[in-house]
């Protein structure tokens, strides 16, 4: 295969804290404050407060809102609609399948097409638009799985270790650590699809974000705070709560519960292990290593940079399949909650 | 296979001993022979394919994945067995995950791998491994490796066995050194009430009897005699039909780790005492046996060197006979058993061997004083025993007694803390403690010398969790600082020179004894005064 001449993107500067657009000063998820902020999903570690104005999708804005209360000047972006940001510069939004809201940002200047991807993934999830594949120059990818021992089982297999777990135990529970924005949301709804309906408990934590998805037009069925109630009421159910609740002060409350956790780390035994985790389910909002490698394919760029996770080795797999690849040392973009 | 493939992925990720031993015994029930007795040898590591190496693993996986990805991906799991389990490339054609019919039995793998050897194996395991999925493939190589490492004791799985079929473990125990896998007999006693299997011809080893704590208890000398309580392990030698065997107190065989034992036997007989290693430390010259810090080098070897047996040679002081010249002595009083063993001393190499002295105590409250005044590192304590006791497997109570020396106590202040595992999860509960390495008040600072966990009630540990929580100064993942403001008496029951630790020593057996709150922390005690409390 040809190798594609890369022209100088001179344009698009990656820094530490973001991917920085020089002509019209704009920053990408960046991670201090700043005048511009262009903000591919609602994730802490991507969408931070402070900024002066911030172009986001209108499920972005309303979670960054819920999460700091204002984010700024606002400006809602649809899907597919290019913006123009000024000299010459266009950003236009594409699903990237991650969370409710989550996209990724084609960017063009003089005839040259970067795309930086935010989080992605590639499989079927109820409570967001999925990942198109865009043509790129330049391909930026994140690599929070890139190792080939990650390989996201089906979820509806997750979904029944889950369901039969509670099952298996109608005198306790089954707490269960996931993501408050986004895996929380969908673990919900694959249960409702896997024909669960019985109410689902929640941490306090969960529950304002749970009430936006469904203002925001995703059902999630019948939802019941897990905060001031008896123990006795929660036997046999699943309650959800954040991954650091799993092991704190909060999980005495829960009646010989079962420690869940749902993440895409959960595919290696020690990393369950370390977080005291008994029921590992196996459910990411990531992108698997044959998902990213695959995704390069499908996009096939004449370079892919990668902003963080393991990137060494999505480098070396570049390197083997013959693509132009390079890493930029990213700071503050973490998903060890996954 | 995927039967054995769940038990060991539940098992890896339960952590009560009693979920556990519920998981095994339910396998155990519901599996057929001969799988679960392939299982129960894997999980007592009684198992080995020499064929299977790690480096077999790391060969076959880097001439199927790319040497660099596949370093990568070590370094991260963490675990070859792991890594290869997960990077193992589908097969063309139908997964096993479709196809359960092809899956292998655990018969079926223990006898391919068997007969695999080191010409072969880098041909015949691929496909082993092509019939199984990611679990199959993980329990199969830690399997085949030997090394499970899922926190299961060759006696936590015995316990399971005895659960499961609801017979003694006792008698499990004293069977299990006769049977060979995959068990026929053993199941068919157990599950099916077939006669026991023969232990007639083989080492076997026999249960242990154990002493109560005294406590609050006084006995009268003319009833019990009194024996130092050594500081080594405890140990039973069997010799049967020219086969000798050391057995640990957990019934593990450990023959190999002191074969200088397993040599020093040519008649039957079984034998129970405390295996030392000789030195001048404990008991004096006369003793001749030295720290328990010297014996541990020794322990948990499956080979030793020459040099090893020519510097820290073992031997045994023996308390009992059990067994002798194919005679069961079980049945008969200590006393008439202590008088067979000092006929036998005569047979035994005295290199080997010697007798535990009696103490000689006129009366209870004599013997409180000499126990008093032993302040030899070498003894742990005094034990009772009653007269006419037989030799009786397990904790009877009223026939033998332990009584402790009483433990050295020092005041430490609180440094560090850590969730514990289970039902501490969400408690504060492992507790890192220190000394001053100066005088406080001129700038010394604290040097952990130890690490309990255990020692305080529900009630302190709920405190001692509120306090940890509300005097935080730092986080180091789950590590929480303190302030150092709380001063602990930890109690315990000797310490040692170890070049591991910081401060260079080590405590046996440490606990939390009290929590000093009325004491200021810069009045605990100084490195000085625990070092003046080692005895090597």
């Amino acid at each position: 295969m040809p190798i594609k001449t890369a022209p100088d993107f001179s344009w698009i500067k990656p820094d530490p804290h973001g991917i920085f657009v020089g002509p019209c000063n704009a920053w990408i998820d960046p991670s201090k404050p700043v005048e511009t902020a262009l903000v591919t999903h609602g994730h802490a570690d991507h969408a931070r407060g402070g900024h002066g104005a911030v172009f986001a999708t209108r499920e972005t804005l309303a979670i960054m809102n819920l999460r700091y209360g204002g984010a700024g000047r606002e400006v809602t972006v649809s899907m597919r609609e290019p913006v123009e940001l000024g000299c010459g510069v266009t950003a236009t939004y594409f699903p990237a399948g991650h969370v409710l809201g989550s996209a990724q940002i084609l960017l063009e200047h003089a005839g040259e097409r970067v795309i930086v991807t935010g989080d992605y993934k590639r499989r079927p999830d109820p409570t967001c638009e999925p990942f198109e594949v865009v043509p790129c120059d330049i391909f930026i990818t994140e690599a929070t799985f890139g190792l080939p021992v990650f390989k996201h089982p089906p979820i509806v297999g997750e979904m029944q270790k889950l369901l039969d777990a509670r099952a298996q135990r109608p005198e306790g529970c089954v707490a269960v650590g996931a993501y408050a924005l986004g895996k929380a949301q969908r673990v919900i709804c694959e249960l409702r699809r896997a024909g669960y309906h019985e109410p689902i408990y929640l941490h306090g934590a969960l529950e304002k974000m749970c009430a936006l998805y469904e203002e925001l037009g995703v059902p999630l069925g019948e939802l019941r705070s897990a905060t001031g109630i008896k123990k006795e009421e929660l036997k046999g159910q699943i309650v959800l709560c954040p991954p650091s609740a799993l092991n704190d002060r909060w999980s005495r409350r829960l009646p010989d519960p079962v420690t869940a956790m749902a993440s895409g780390w959960m595919r290696v035994r020690q990393r369950a292990r370390q977080r005291n985790v008994e029921l590992p389910l196996v459910i990411s909002d990531h992108c698997d290593w044959d998902e990213l490698t695959q995704t390069i394919r499908d996009v096939d760029p004449a370079e892919t940079w990668v902003t963080h996770g393991r990137e060494e080795a999505l480098l070396r797999w570049c390197q083997l399949n013959q693509r132009r690849a390079r890493a930029l040392a990213m700071v503050g973009y973490e998903d060890e909650d996954d | 296979m995927r039967a054995f493939a769940n038990l060991v992925d539940r098992l890896t990720y339960t952590r009560s001993r009693n979920a556990k031993l519920d998981l095994i015994a339910d396998y155990l029930r519901t599996t057929p022979d001969p799988d679960r007795g392939w299982a129960l040898a894997a999980l007592t590591g009684a198992l080995d394919f020499p064929a299977v190496k790690s480096s077999t693993i790391r060969t076959l996986l880097t001439e199927r994945v790319d040497p660099v990805l596949y370093a990568l991906s070590r370094d991260y799991v963490g675990d070859t067995a792991e890594t290869a389990s997960l990077l193992w490339p589908a097969p063309e054609g139908a997964s096993p995950v479709d196809e359960p019919m092809l899956e292998p039995s655990l018969a079926e793998v223990v006898d391919l791998l068997r007969a695999m050897t080191r010409s072969s194996v880098m041909k015949e395991l691929p496909g082993l491994l092509d019939r199984l999925d990611a679990n199959g493939r993980y329990a199969l190589l830690k399997f085949a490796t030997g090394a499970m490492r899922i926190g299961v004791s060759a006696r936590l799985a015995r316990v399971a066995f005895a659960q499961a079929f609801d017979v003694p473990v006792d008698e499990v125990e004293e069977y299990w050194h006769g049977v060979e896998p995959p068990y026929p007999t053993l199941f068919a006693w157990a599950a099916d009430c077939a006669e026991p299997p023969r232990t007639d011809l083989v080492p076997l080893f026999r249960p242990f009897m154990l002493a109560h704590p005294l406590e609050e208890t006084v006995v009268s000398m003319d009833d019990y005699a009194a024996e130092w309580k050594w500081d080594g392990i405890r140990v039973q030698l069997v010799h049967v039909n020219g086969e000798t065997r050391v057995y640990s107190r957990s019934g593990d065989d450990i023959s190999a780790t002191f074969p200088e034992l397993a040599e020093a036997l040519d008649f039957p007989v079984v034998l129970d005492g405390e295996l030392l290693v000789r030195g001048a430390h404990q008991g004096g010259e006369e003793g001749g046996a030295a720290s328990f810090n010297a014996l541990q080098q020794r322990l948990g070897r499956k080979t030793v060197s020459k040099k090893m047996l020519r510097e820290a040679p073992a031997f045994i002081r023996l308390y009992d006979v059990l067994i002798r010249d194919g005679e069961d002595l079980r049945g008969l009083g200590w006393a008439e058993r202590r008088e067979h063993l000092e006929l036998l001393m005569d047979r035994l190499n005295p290199e080997r061997f010697d007798l535990s002295r009696l103490i000689e105590a006129k009366s209870f409250e004599d013997l409180a004083a000499i126990r008093e005044g032993a302040r030899d590192d070498a003894i742990e304590g005094v034990m009772l025993k009653r007269r006419d006791s037989p030799y009786i497997a397990g904790r009877k109570v009223g026939l033998w007694y332990k009584w402790k020396r009483d433990p050295l106590l020092i005041d430490c202040v609180l440094m560090y803390a850590q969730r514990g595992s289970g039902k501490r999860s969400s408690f504060y509960s492992d507790f890192t403690f220190g000394c001053w390495d100066g005088d406080p008040d001129e700038g010394a600072d604290l040097l952990p010398v130890g690490k309990a966990y255990f020692g305080f009630t529900d009630d302190e540990l709920k405190w001692l969790d509120r306090h940890v929580r509300q005097n935080t100064v730092n986080r180091f993942g789950p590590v929480r600082e303190t302030d150092k403001s709380l001063v602990l008496e930890v109690a315990f029951d000797s310490v040692h020179e170890s070049k591991r630790h910081k401060s260079g020593l080590a405590m046996r057996f440490p606990r939390i004894n009290r929590i000093r709150q009325d004491k200021p922390a810069h009045e605990a005690d100084r490195i000085e005064a625990l070092k003046a409390l080692v005895r090597d």
